[in-house]
């Protein structure tokens, strides 16, 4: 979770001190992808987003994950809050930003009829969570070749290097080695952990790296054309949703680590107080 | 001298003096503030003050994340997200509570190992040890419920393999181990009822701990605080009061260990968790690689150092067992290892080798550490973790059942001295804090 390389370090220090063990499994997967330009919220000491890499990657999972991820815990208004890809400082109730309103109007949520009692479809709130693709997970497995795909809400946070890996995945999809049989309906990324072993025809000791996964590469170039005139290349609709996703999977941690830099700085201040008057107080006692 | 002197407080008003005929509490907290404490302790001290402070912080953090947790199968990974993203401050909670967690073990083995280098287990403090041994285990308990809680992946792993450790028993009585495990899920696998327990028994447990810190005080009270040198306070000049020379030392410790606590909430509050525990508990589907908290690796590493399930749950509770058993192991008269050269070394070892434990227990049992060749597909072969970690377990139960009875019986300590104040006040006074840092060498 590290976001610049101050906190990387300092992390990686503490996180030896306290003997903390990576889990390392026998999967296998190529080294990460570094983003050109790296992530503006891993690059900004305060962790703040790019707004415009975020409402580009809303854009990205709008038109093409949604068709089949779901994201439960992410809702319309989340959106215009505080540090989300849409806010405006003019609505600090983000259930009332007009951005708000218009996307979630532009979609039909299923619900019920309150005086009828049936099911119906009506235009969605800011108060309602993203459209679920499916309209439920038996639907879902049915429609991906029995695996329903999984829910974004948190996926940042729920694989090892996070929106890294999200970058890495989604841009990094290569033909497969010759030796290789790969299932039907799977396709090889090297960056899907994986352990393909019992798929490989090759010599032993030359298994490539990587996994099969189920979904096939989305992100051809122009896939999602951008209202900002950002060149729509693989690489830019990964960046971008794999920022979208970084947000999405915790959409308080700008607020978090900007409190975190007060908090220090009082704690520290109190430190020095406390040493001082502990110098004080013992200043007769010999020990 | 030991114990509580005779109480200075004197009411001084009326309803005082009426309170204190009917429930003396102002006096308790008086002769607490006054209470006499060697003068020498050092900042390996302050962790019982921290530990305090800990324990105060979970109950708050928990006691408000309770109001917005739903403890039922379906809902609560989503109540524990709903916690992070709509809760006023939620997130903030939730971090404190969870890294909190980790904080919390980390000043209690560093409290531990403090008992352990400066015999504070010994001669009239057992019982305040075994107190101690005792808020450990519950600490454990709770701790591993906690985990269990946000009812991701990790955590219904972790409660599988966990309770399925009773099911060992099976090999002792056959259907003791299967009942018992069926006792504790609430069914036959675990599931909904099994986090609904867990819950309630999470909420209870911090109050049992809170209760048992209590005798813990009172313990510590009757005997007295044991001092680095190991030597009894013998006139009121190797004492101060509690109050105001330990209230702002342990003030300051405290402070300082919140400037670690607070960059973890803040800065990095999954480093210590596992990426597996962001996605729901999903009974069908078993994470690659199972790993408790960092906290409890070594007591993972012994399980799986010995391959006989029974065994390595033995095992497994001895190692803990061992603490309860200390006070009688070692048979040295001399409490404080600073007088104990051979003992020290030992110590260190035994330190390292816990350490050592916890390593191996976050690694899988077949990875090499020293690599002496190379298999077919071309993965490295030789000396790997599983071994290693009998190594070190051997050891770690060498160190209390061999080397603290024998060592105490052969070896030569050097020099105790008479009183607490001699060895500090025969040069010139030392500076606050360099007393620890000394320690810190040895």
């Amino acid at each position: 979770m590290a976001r610049n390389p101050l906190i990387a370090a300092a992390t990686a220090v503490l996180a030896l001190a306290t003997l903390w063990a990576p889990a390392q499994a026998h999967t296998s997967q190529a080294p990460l992808k570094e983003a050109p330009g790296g992530f503006s919220f891993e690059t900004d000491i305060f962790g703040r987003f790019d707004v415009r890499s975020l409402q580009r990657g809303y854009k990205v999972y709008a038109e093409v994950c949604s068709s089949c991820h779901s994201m439960n815990l992410v809702y319309y208004r989340n959106l215009c809050q505080q540090n989300g890809p849409f806010y405006d400082p003019k609505y600090p109730n983000p259930n009332d930003a007009p951005k708000c309103k218009a996307i979630a109007a532009g979609i039909k949520v299923p619900d019920i009829d309150p005086d009828t009692g049936d099911a119906i479809q009506r235009p969605a709130t800011p108060a309602d969570h993203f459209l679920n693709p499916y309209p439920n997970k038996a639907a879902a497995a049915a429609g991906n070749g029995g695996a329903a795909p999984p829910d974004l809400s948190v996926m940042a946070r729920a694989r090892e290097g996070g929106a890294h890996y999200i970058y890495s995945l989604l841009s990094g999809y290569k033909d497969p080695p010759a030796s290789l049989n790969v299932p039907d309906g799977k396709y090889y990324n090297p960056y899907m952990p994986g352990d393909m072993t019992s798929s490989w025809t090759g010599p032993k000791d030359k298994v490539p790296e990587g996994g099969f996964i189920a979904m096939p590469f989305q992100l051809v170039p122009d896939r999602v054309s951008f209202d900002d005139g950002t060149p729509s290349t693989t690489e830019q609709q990964a960046k971008d949703v794999a920022t979208f996703l970084a947000w999405a999977a915790e959409p308080k941690q700008t607020e978090r680590r900007e409190a975190g830099f007060a908090v220090m700085g009082y704690l520290l201040l109190l430190c020095g107080v406390l040493y001082i008057s502990y110098r004080r107080i013992w200043r007769n006692v010999g020990h | 001298m030991s114990g509580h002197p005779p109480s200075t407080y004197e009411p001084k008003t009326g309803i005082e003096r009426w309170l204190d005929a009917r429930l003396p509490i102002i006096r308790l907290g008086v002769d607490l503030m006054d209470f006499p404490t060697p003068k020498n302790l050092n900042y390996w001290w302050t962790f019982g003050g921290i530990l305090a402070v800990c324990l105060v912080t979970q109950i708050l953090t928990g006691v408000i994340l309770a109001m917005h947790y739903v403890p039922n199968g379906d809902m609560a990974f989503n109540s524990v997200e709903h916690i992070m993203r709509d809760v006023n401050y939620g997130w903030l909670i939730r971090y404190i509570h969870a890294n909190g967690a980790s904080m919390f073990f980390l000043a209690v083995y560093i409290h531990m190992a403090r008992g352990m280098y400066y015999g504070s287990y010994k001669a009239p403090r057992e019982v305040l040890w075994l107190l101690g041994c005792i808020i450990y285990l519950l600490m454990m308990a709770t701790a591993f419920m906690g985990y269990v809680l946000p009812w991701g992946q990790m955590s219904f792993a972790g409660a599988v393999v966990i309770t399925n450790l009773f099911s060992a028993f099976d090999q002792i009585i056959p259907g003791l181990g299967t009942a018992i495990t069926t006792w504790l899920w609430g069914g036959f696998a675990v599931g909904g009822a099994t986090l609904n327990r867990f819950f309630s028994l999470h909420f209870l447990l911090p109050f049992m701990i809170a209760g048992v810190v209590i005798l813990h005080i009172w313990a510590l009270h009757v005997p007295g605080n044991n001092n680095p040198t190991g030597v009894e306070v013998k006139s009121k000049e190797d004492t101060v009061p509690f109050h105001p020379y330990y209230t702002v030392k342990d003030g300051f410790a405290i402070v300082a260990f919140f400037v670690v606590f607070a960059w973890f909430v803040f800065f990095a509050p999954e480093a210590l968790g596992h990426v597996d525990n962001q996605v729901m508990a999903n009974p069908l589907v078993t994470p690659p690689h199972i790993v408790p908290e960092w906290y409890f690796l070594p007591f993972y590493a012994i399980l799986r150092s010995i391959p006989q399930k029974l065994f390595g749950v033995l095992a497994m509770f001895g190692s803990i067992g061992m603490l309860f058993a200390l006070p009688w192991l070692d048979t040295s008269k001399v409490k404080s290892m600073r007088y104990r050269p051979a003992a020290r070394v030992f110590f260190l070892l035994f330190v390292a080798a816990a350490i050592g434990l916890g390593w191996c227990g976050g690694k899988e049992p077949d990875d090499v550490v020293i690599a002496l060749g190379k298999s077919e597909t071309g993965d490295p072969t030789g000396f790997s973790v599983v071994w290693l970690s009998r190594i070190l377990a051997t050891y770690y139960f060498a160190y209390f059942i061999l080397i603290l009875p024998i060592l105490g019986l052969r070896e030569t300590p050097g020099q105790v001295p008479t009183n607490i104040s001699t060895p500090v006040l025969g040069g010139a006074a030392m500076p606050a804090g360099a007393a620890a840092q000394a320690e810190k060498k040895g």
